[in-house]
């Protein structure tokens, strides 16, 4: 399983996916390939994907330490871990000054559990935005 | 100190700039060493294992033998003894006391290796616990180096391609944006169809006289014609 297979499968889906959603992947080049998946109607929230030694992991930006209004953020930290558990399959982190919403799968996962991953993580992504906005600048 | 209290320490030090490793390269290929010895050392004690308990089976099988001829000797000293014959009773209690000797002996070593196998089984099932303790430590600093070349990776794509990742509010704003709008298409799409099917009817209904009936050249001439008369 490596970022190819992933997006020569997504890109081929086009009709017969099972999620609905059409995907459109493109290959970022880096010390570590990363493939940036984008739903369509939903390119301004990309997924990232790469995969280590066990996992695949699935990224999604949500907003900057920038974007935080400071006076509630342990009030949105809070809810935050909160909801790690209810949400399915995606957890909330931090990667440098952006907060991000990710899933990680066993590099053993099918490629139509990669699929489900991408489209649950898609959802929760703009979900938790919208539920989110009040804490937001 | 324990990788996961490292990583922290790095990500809240802001050791995250470009080019700094979480953890330095040395230190991980100092990690994998470390499991490549415990691997070796799990392999190795397995094998001493594995002998040891194959001798200790046959110092047992060994034990089981001697006590069974001093039993058999033992038998033989009484029936000397019920004959009357001290001195071949003698010589049979003093191939008993060699026996005697032997059993000791094969005991001890018997022992011995039981002790042996009982820590052997004690260090292989702590080498294991320890090379999957390894294991998982070292996935957590190989997954952090991942995740900041990746996030390396995606800034500096974006960057170069001059677009850039919208604040989370105006991003989700049009991705409502285009749902209304696909939502909107689809109810003109059903007005759209449902009119023309509704047309289609009175179409229908038309041809065949029934309803409101368009005037034509016909029905007028007759109503002036009543008119007249």
């Amino acid at each position: 399983m490596n970022i190819h297979t992933i997006a020569n499968y997504l890109n081929e889906l086009a009709d017969i996916s099972h999620t609905g959603f059409t995907f459109d992947c493109l290959p970022i080049a880096g010390e570590v390939d990363v493939l940036q998946v984008t739903i369509i109607d939903r390119e301004e929230l990309p997924i990232f994907v790469s995969v280590t030694e066990d996992q695949i992991l699935c990224i999604a930006y949500l907003w900057g330490e920038d974007e935080v209004k400071q006076s509630s953020r342990s009030e949105m930290l809070e809810a935050m871990v909160e909801m790690n558990i209810p949400m399915p399959l995606s957890s909330f982190s931090k990667i440098d000054n952006k907060y991000v919403i990710f899933g990680a799968l066993s590099v053993g996962s099918s490629l139509s559990d990669v699929e489900h991953e991408l489209a649950v993580l898609s959802d929760n992504s703009l979900e938790v935005i919208n539920e989110m906005t009040d804490y937001l600048i | 100190m324990s990788i996961f209290r490292k990583i922290i320490t790095a990500l809240r030090g802001g050791a995250t700039e470009a080019g700094e490793a979480i953890v330095d390269a040395n230190a991980t290929r100092i990690f994998a060493q470390e499991i490549r010895d415990a691997e070796n050392h799990l392999t190795k004690a397995k094998r001493d294992l594995t002998d040891i308990m194959a001798k200790q089976m046959q110092a047992e099988r060994e034990v089981t033998r001697v006590q069974r001829s001093v039993t058999e000797h033992e038998g033989y000293v009484t029936q000397a003894l019920s004959q009357g014959n001290e001195a071949l009773a003698l010589e049979v209690a003093e191939k008993i006391a060699g026996l005697e000797v032997e059993l000791n002996e094969q005991q001890q070593a018997n022992e011995s290796y039981n002790t042996s196998a009982q820590r052997l089984k004690e260090l292989v099932k702590t080498t294991e616990r320890q090379l999957a303790d390894y294991q998982r430590q070292l996935s957590m600093v190989k997954t952090t180096e991942s995740v900041q070349k990746a996030t390396a990776a995606i800034t500096t794509n974006f960057s170069n391609s001059n677009s850039k990742l919208l604040n989370a509010k105006e991003s989700l704003e049009r991705i409502k944006a285009k749902q209304q709008n696909f939502d909107d298409r689809m109810k003109a799409a059903d007005a759209l169809e449902a009119e023309g099917s509704d047309k289609s009817l009175k179409d229908k209904l038309a041809q065949a006289g029934i309803g409101e009936q368009q005037a034509s050249a016909n029905s007028v001439l007759e109503r002036l014609k009543a008119k007249q008369g």
